[in-house]
């Protein structure tokens, strides 16, 4: 009895203490983000904002910091890039998984191998080939990118459809419909579930990647979020209230996808990673 | 076929498909007859069709320039010049050569011993919160979190973090430690523990929520049999768990291995890799890019590639996928 109840002790400290590990330093630069430059000086970093309400720092971030453009450009990349990689993945899926051809394992064996290479290795030769398609310093680069070399999506996709039943297109295509008719009217709508997780993964990918956006649209005008904030270093190095205040404004966005999407995350990230 | 399914494609506009069915049982036949050349032809073709965009990107953006690297590594091109001077394995016989291509790759084991000390951690908090916890949710919500956010944020947050007289700077003045501060990301022999440790911190929730998802699909069962023999929750741990989840377990170490070599965001958002934390992917991407040294940057590119598909394909040997056979 007594083992047990420092057992279940020892359990619910080690958990007192992840807590404040993870979520600590976030803390702290919340609290410098909220700071005067003279507050912030003056005080050590672990002491709270004497105004919870101060958003100047914010206000510089975003007008000062090229914020704005950063989320419109990202916002612009994500809607994009999430529209074709879902017809992709989808059309990639169906014909993977609903017909039987030659060529089929071969094909499934490079978009599996695709998905092993480390992607900022391979730029060192893609960037030839979109700087030869003349579209450098373009968002169409990152959007070309990220819906070409998506792989997960479509993992997630062939599990899904494994579980739909193969009698739904036969009965359909005794009816007369085509091949093109199922994907579009059957399969695409009852993938639905799988889309909204695709969507979910593919998007937190695509709004923290850095070094496709850095490399390929280095543009002012073109920074994405990652990128704009990475720019924070050069002009505020010294100034941490406003490079606090842009950090966190760009973790509040993954802070709300995390609190109301979290089911779709759990499981789409388990999906993706156990190819 | 049960009608729930119809029900649901009915819904969306495709009635036909019930009497489709109907059809299926009055013509078992239909299928087997005779097809015309023509039809054959667009029977094999259709896939195809499917697969032209997909397929067309992923050789277009991957397995061409792969092609690519293997070709630029065998000349001196900068990425520019009109034409590419064949220079045959000068550039695989300095990488091979050079003591700083070593030096970078040697940086990859604090990271891998990082990636251990990670996948640790990720064990212990998903076993506990397999049993039963209150607030379960929210502790695995909280441990899970670090893993979605930006890389550059994380950066940020642990250049603050470990500046001098910053946040850790300050916790271990509060407890009475201060005379162990001290240059965090300035001291070359303490740089890549600190950026190791960063590391941890971002990917654990990953190796958790991994762990947690197969400690979960172990059946109830086997626990409580464990229970009836009297099985400590040690025991329990080494005879049910463990053994249970050990694909996740092997995949997560192959993950560790070609993540550890392939590191990336974290020198290069935090310190640009100065200070002795250059990593071999960010020298690879340096030397593309900043010394226009395409060939020798394609032959890194190239080793590291070969070392990270060996790797895998060794854990696919060691691990078999079990659901292979279902499908």
């Amino acid at each position: 009895m007594i083992k047990q109840i420092t057992a279940s002790t020892a359990k619910y400290v080690s958990l007192a203490i992840a807590v404040p590990v993870s979520l600590f330093p976030l803390l702290v630069v919340l609290f410098a983000s909220l700071k005067t430059k003279e507050e912030y000086g003056r005080t050590s970093p672990l002491v709270p904002p004497e105004n919870w309400f101060n958003f100047s720092n914010f206000v510089t971030a975003f007008t000062r910091g090229d914020m704005v453009q950063g989320f419109v450009n990202t916002l612009i990349i994500l809607a994009f890039s999430l529209v074709g990689a879902i017809f992709l993945g989808t059309m990639a899926a169906y014909a993977l998984d609903r017909f039987v051809f030659r060529g089929r394992g071969v094909v499934y064996t490079l978009f599996l191998v695709a998905s092993l290479i480390p992607s900022v290795l391979m730029q060192v030769a893609t960037f030839q080939i979109v700087h030869a398609m003349g579209l450098f310093n373009t968002r169409q680069a990152a959007i070309l990118l990220f819906m070409g070399t998506d792989v997960v999506s479509i993992y997630i996709f062939l599990q899904f459809m494994a579980s739909i039943p193969i009698s739904l297109d036969e009965a359909a295509m005794l009816d007369g419909a085509n091949r093109w008719t199922i994907y579009w009217r059957i399969i695409l709508p009852l993938l639905k579930p799988a889309i909204a997780t695709a969507v979910i993964i593919k998007g937190i990918a695509i709004y923290n990647e850095f070094y496709i956006p850095f490399l390929y649209m280095p543009a002012r005008d073109l920074g994405v979020i990652a990128t704009s904030l990475y720019r924070f270093k050069g002009p505020y190095g010294a100034q941490w209230e406003i490079i606090a205040a842009g950090t966190i404004l760009v973790i509040v966005p993954t802070v709300l996808v995390f609190v109301f999407l979290q089911r779709y995350i759990y499981n789409g990230l388990t999906a993706g990673a156990v190819k | 076929m049960t009608d729930h399914h119809l029900g649901t494609s009915a819904n969306d506009g495709i009635s036909s498909v019930a009497v489709g069915r109907s059809l299926t049982r009055d013509r078992p036949t239909a299928r087997r007859r005779e097809m015309p050349s023509r039809l054959k032809f667009l029977k094999a073709v259709t896939p195809w069709a499917f697969l032209l965009l997909p397929l067309g990107l992923l050789i277009l953006l991957t397995y061409l320039p792969a092609a690519n690297l293997v070709y630029y590594s065998l000349t001196s091109w900068d990425g520019i010049d009109k034409t590419k001077e064949f220079i045959g394995l000068a550039n695989y016989h300095r990488m091979f050569t050079d003591p700083e291509m070593y030096r970078v790759l040697l940086v990859s084991v604090y990271y891998l011993v990082g990636a251990f000390v990670q996948m640790a951690i990720a064990l212990y908090f998903a076993t506990i919160l397999s049993s039963n916890v209150r607030f379960k949710n929210f502790f695995k919500g909280i441990i899970f979190f670090p893993y979605l956010i930006n890389g550059v944020a994380i950066g940020f947050v642990f250049l603050y973090l470990f500046r001098p007289g910053g946040t850790f700077d300050s916790v271990l003045g509060l407890v009475g430690l201060e005379s162990l501060s001290r240059q965090w990301l300035g001291d070359p022999s303490m740089v890549n523990i600190s950026l190791a440790g960063t590391s941890v911190w971002r990917y654990t929730g990953m190796n958790f929520v991994l762990f947690l998802g197969a400690i979960q699909s172990i059946p109830a069962e086997l626990y409580e049999a464990a229970e009836l023999d009297g099985a400590n929750h040690w025991r329990q741990f080494w005879n049910i768990i463990l053994p249970g989840i050990q694909r996740v377990v092997g995949l997560s170490f192959i993950l560790a291995i070609s993540g550890a070599l392939a590191v990336f965001e974290i020198p290069y958002v935090m310190t640009g890799g100065g200070n002795g934390s250059e990593t071999f992917v960010i020298k690879t991407v340096t030397m593309a890019f900043t010394h226009h040294k395409v060939g020798l940057a394609s032959t890194m590119a190239l080793v590291l590639l070969a070392i990270v598909l060996v790797v895998t394909w060794i854990q696919r040997k060691v691990f078999p996928d079990e659901r292979a056979e279902l499908t």
